[in-house]
């Protein structure tokens, strides 16, 4: 199933609605490394809320959007594990290591509205 | 071979003797029951059993027990037996007596019964043996049912009151908007920690918090299984979008971490709670100033 990628402002949010094969998740990463430079998007939201298992493959392709996702200047958050999925990744030794994540879409945001505009870094236009 | 009626066989003999003796020892003991049942509650009373029931309990209980034991050594069956035990346990746990006055008092039963056997028989002496032949494996039996039925309800009660601790164990506080804390008192074994797990991984959801103060002041030390449980515990916490600051590690938990090769990275500690709160008020963003000195008394 494709995950819908809604643009809101500066940012690309992906709700993942239910599980992922493989094939789904490297479609999910082609389109979002895809479309941040082409939309000119700051930040990028992933809403795993939905998922109750997040395999290996799963935590390396979300680590890999992450990482691409800086490389073409934009910040990524991973947003909604829950508290089960969590604690059998770290179990599993996946522990999505230098990826950013967030509470819910709420946190994610409020996370990326810091990271990108940033109270001390507010980007004027001069006259 | 098949003729039963002939009892062939020793057992078969012994058997059939057996029960006709006990037959005979039951008589006996129903007809000195007055007596007896007298001279047992007064064995209990000057050993100092049975010292939280009052006289009269203390005879009523031994009335019953007398007439269950008898009823046991007459149908050879433990099964009422068993389930007085298991009653009376329950009624006389709660008022604090141990495991020794109940095997105590029966044995001082057995006792009784024995020496007013002694006291019937002391004529015959081969019939006496074979009167105590019989008695004493069932009286045995009987000792171990009364005093097994004690310590399974004990146990029982035991496991639901460490049932009950464990459910007290671990409070999440919030102390202020998106702070947690969880002080932890006492030894982390295996179940604990993986509650412990669950309930800041919950809590975190549930107060939608940001940073959770792990404070293990209270904690003596914890071995190389549990302490790994921890690490993983932060780094899921980190994947729900929170940090865990632990305070109050004991030198020996230090040791311990060390020892695991923790990657200090990943976890965040503070000295004391004091510190680990402050810190987490600066990662959240709040700055705590005095506004009057405090040099009255409060009204």
């Amino acid at each position: 199933m494709q995950v819908p990628i809604l643009k809101q402002g500066a940012y690309l949010i992906a709700t993942v609605q239910s599980a992922l094969t493989d094939e789904d998740l490297k479609q999910l990463r082609d389109a979002l490394v895809g479309q941040v430079s082409k939309v000119r998007a700051r930040g990028v939201i992933v809403d795993v809320t939905a998922l109750d298992v997040i395999d290996s493959f799963a935590t390396r392709t979300l680590r890999d959007v992450a990482h691409m996702i800086r490389l073409r200047g934009a910040e990524t958050v991973i947003v909604g594990i829950q508290p089960e999925v969590a604690f059998s990744m770290v179990k599993l030794g996946l522990s999505l290591e230098g990826v950013a994540t967030a509470l819910d879409l709420e946190e994610g945001l409020a996370y990326l509205n810091r990271k990108v505009k940033g109270p001390d870094h507010e980007v004027r236009t001069h006259r | 071979m098949s003729d039963v009626k002939e009892l062939a066989t020793p057992t078969e003999r012994r058997l059939e003797s057996t029960a006709s003796l006990l037959r005979e020892l039951v008589a006996h003991l129903t007809q000195q029951r007055a007596q007896l049942r007298e001279e047992w509650a007064q064995l209990i009373t000057e050993a100092k059993l049975l010292t939280a029931m009052t006289k009269e309990e203390i005879f009523a209980e031994a009335t019953s027990v007398y007439d269950n034991y008898v009823e046991a050594l007459e149908t050879g069956t433990y099964e009422a037996l068993q389930a007085y035990a298991r009653n009376l346990s329950e009624r006389i746990i709660p008022r604090g007596v141990e495991t020794h006055e109940v095997v105590g008092i029966v044995l001082l039963l057995r006792d009784v019964l024995a020496r007013s056997l002694f006291g019937k028989y002391r004529d015959d002496f081969n019939k006496l043996n074979r009167i105590l032949d019989a008695y004493e494996p069932a009286a045995n039996r009987i000792a171990i049912t009364v005093a097994v039925g004690f310590v399974q309800e004990r146990e029982r009660i035991i496991r639901e009151q460490q049932e009950a601790i464990r459910e007290l164990s671990t409070p999440v506080l919030q102390v202020r908007e998106r702070l947690l804390i969880l002080p932890i008192i006492g030894v982390i074994d295996p179940q604990r920690a993986r509650q412990l797990t669950e309930q800041l991984l919950r809590g975190i959801r549930t107060n939608r918090a940001k940073v959770v103060v792990l404070d293990i002041t209270g904690v003596p030390y914890i071995d190389s299984a549990v302490a790994n449980h921890l690490v993983q515990t932060v780094e899921a916490a980190r994947l729900l979008g929170a940090i865990v600051i632990v305070t109050g590690l004991s030198p020996e938990i230090a040791q311990t971490l060390v020892n695991i090769g923790v990657d200090l990275g990943k976890m965040n500690t503070v000295g004391d709670l004091q510190g680990g709160i402050e810190e987490a008020e600066r990662l959240l963003g709040y700055r705590v100033v005095l506004t009057k000195e405090a040099t009255e008394e409060p009204a």
